[in-house]
């Protein structure tokens, strides 16, 4: 009913790349600050959170979209959230039998990922509207660019706040870690780096198109 | 946004109340039986990592311990954990003692708790009868700040306290001789004290008030049941 009016346009590269980079969650939208700040003192608790989220989000957008056109629109913010809730008990089971350890420092936040905006947003925006493939497609992207910026800030704030990567130490010996970088000002740091350096991407990126633009428009 | 997330989905006519109980139950019934198909799948595996856990954590505070019997602690009463049945409630603390192969007792495993900097600081240290101390000292749980207060867990100089951190019991039996206390980084002078690390002098005082509680309150109550916790090696969880 409602699927149909979108299935004209076909599912492109930039359906899976958007997530990754032009409409990146973290560094781009800047949604689910909560788990990017907390989370990433480490590589490990990073990608765990990162992965852990990805899943909650596919699956979830995809039993909405498959069931897109049975939700009557006045009850589907809780339907979805239902949903949501759904994956996220699973996914907080599944964490736990595979490491209690990792599952005593990611803490509270993997329950806290039913109120991800991330998820929420995907499912209110994308899935209700598009089919099941394109939203499969569309969700592993924003998942997996999620996964890629909690690993961004994680890598950096473990390799400066602990002098290590993964565990393994990585600089000389003697070298004094920041510890500031794994207090939670740390977080802060670093997303603002970071966010600089995508910002300053973009930015150049469309210069040298304007500037390409130009050059054909001249040569014409 | 790009035009197809643009798109507003058409205003349909209302829908019956039937229709969103309907879409409404229908959810939570296919809710419901993925947490309960996960929650089987798993339940067995978790509680076999606990399992796992405990045990290489009283391991880990009883040196050469090589099995290990629970007990429930209460003021009047000492009861293997095994012969609780459901009908008879006890309260009480856990603790488990540990055995050397050929059956020696060497050391009780008891847990400790004192507010941290951030919450709850939880440990499990292990007491061994023969020296009157402690001999070992694990974190159950702790959320105090990465870097600073959780080297608690692994700074080997501050783990070196607890080699042989004396609690001894005064004659009647009541009470430590010296209650444990926590010092400043590099100011130990006796047996009984704990040397801070600095930088993380909140949670190391709280590790020391812990073990003070715990063993203040504890001790004197074990005291009593040495005899049976070294003749309970029969058994054990090997």
């Amino acid at each position: 009913m409602v699927g149909e009016l979108r299935q004209s346009t076909p599912i492109t590269l930039n359906t899976f790349m958007r997530g990754i980079w032009s409409e990146n969650p973290v560094f781009v939208m800047l949604l689910g600050m909560c788990p990017v700040l907390a989370v990433t003192n480490s590589v490990i608790n990073a990608v765990a959170m990162g992965l852990a989220t990805t899943f909650v989000l596919l699956c979830s957008s995809t039993l909405v979209s498959i069931l897109r056109s049975f939700i009557p629109k006045q009850v589907r913010i809780a339907t979805y959230i239902v949903i949501i809730a759904t994956f996220v008990t699973m996914v907080d089971y599944i964490i736990q039998a595979i490491s209690l350890e990792l599952y005593k420092a990611l803490g509270a936040f993997i329950q806290l990922i039913v109120v991800n905006c991330i998820i929420l947003g995907r499912a209110e925006a994308y899935a209700s509207r598009n089919n099941i493939l394109k939203t499969v497609v569309n969700s592993a992207g924003m998942g997996i660019g999620f996964t890629f910026a909690l690993l961004c800030l994680g890598g950096v704030r473990e390799l400066l706040g602990n002098g290590t990567f993964l565990g393994f130490p990585v600089f000389w010996e003697g070298f004094q870690p920041w510890a500031i970088m794994i207090l939670p000002p740390g977080g802060f740091f670093v997303l603002g780096a970071w966010l600089l350096l995508f910002s300053w991407l973009k930015q150049r990126q469309a210069r040298k198109a304007q500037i390409k633009k130009g050059e054909l428009a001249h040569a014409t | 946004m790009s035009t197809e997330e643009k798109n507003q989905i058409p205003s349909s006519i209302k829908p019956s109340s039937i229709a969103m109980i309907r879409t409404l139950g229908g959810i939570a019934m296919i809710s419901g039986f993925l947490v309960v198909l996960v929650y089987q799948i798993t339940l067995p595996i978790i509680t076999e990592n606990r399992r796992i856990a405990l045990e290489n954590a009283v391991f880990k505070v009883i040196p050469d311990a090589t099995s290990r019997v629970n007990f429930v602690l209460s003021p009047d009463t000492l009861i293997r954990e095994d012969a609780i049945t459901d009908d008879r409630d006890v309260q009480g603390e856990k603790i488990y003692a540990g055995y050397n192969k050929s059956g020696q007792l060497m050391g009780i495993a008891l847990e400790a708790a004192a507010p941290g900097y951030q919450d709850v600081v939880r440990t499990l240290y292990g007491y061994s009868p023969k020296c009157m101390c402690i001999v070992g000292i694990t974190v159950l749980q702790s959320t105090e700040t990465p870097g600073l207060g959780d080297r608690i867990e692994t700074d080997p100089e501050f783990l070196a306290n607890f080699n042989a951190l004396d609690a001894r019991l005064n004659t009647d039996k009541t009470a430590l001789i010296h209650s444990i206390e926590t010092v400043r980084h590099g100011t130990k002078t006796a047996p009984w004290q704990i040397d801070a690390i600095s930088g993380a002098t909140v949670t190391s005082k709280a590790v020391g008030k812990g073990l003070n509680n715990s063993t203040q309150t504890l001790l004197p109550l074990l005291v009593k049941h040495l005899d049976v916790l070294s003749q309970s090696n029969q058994g054990g969880i090997k």
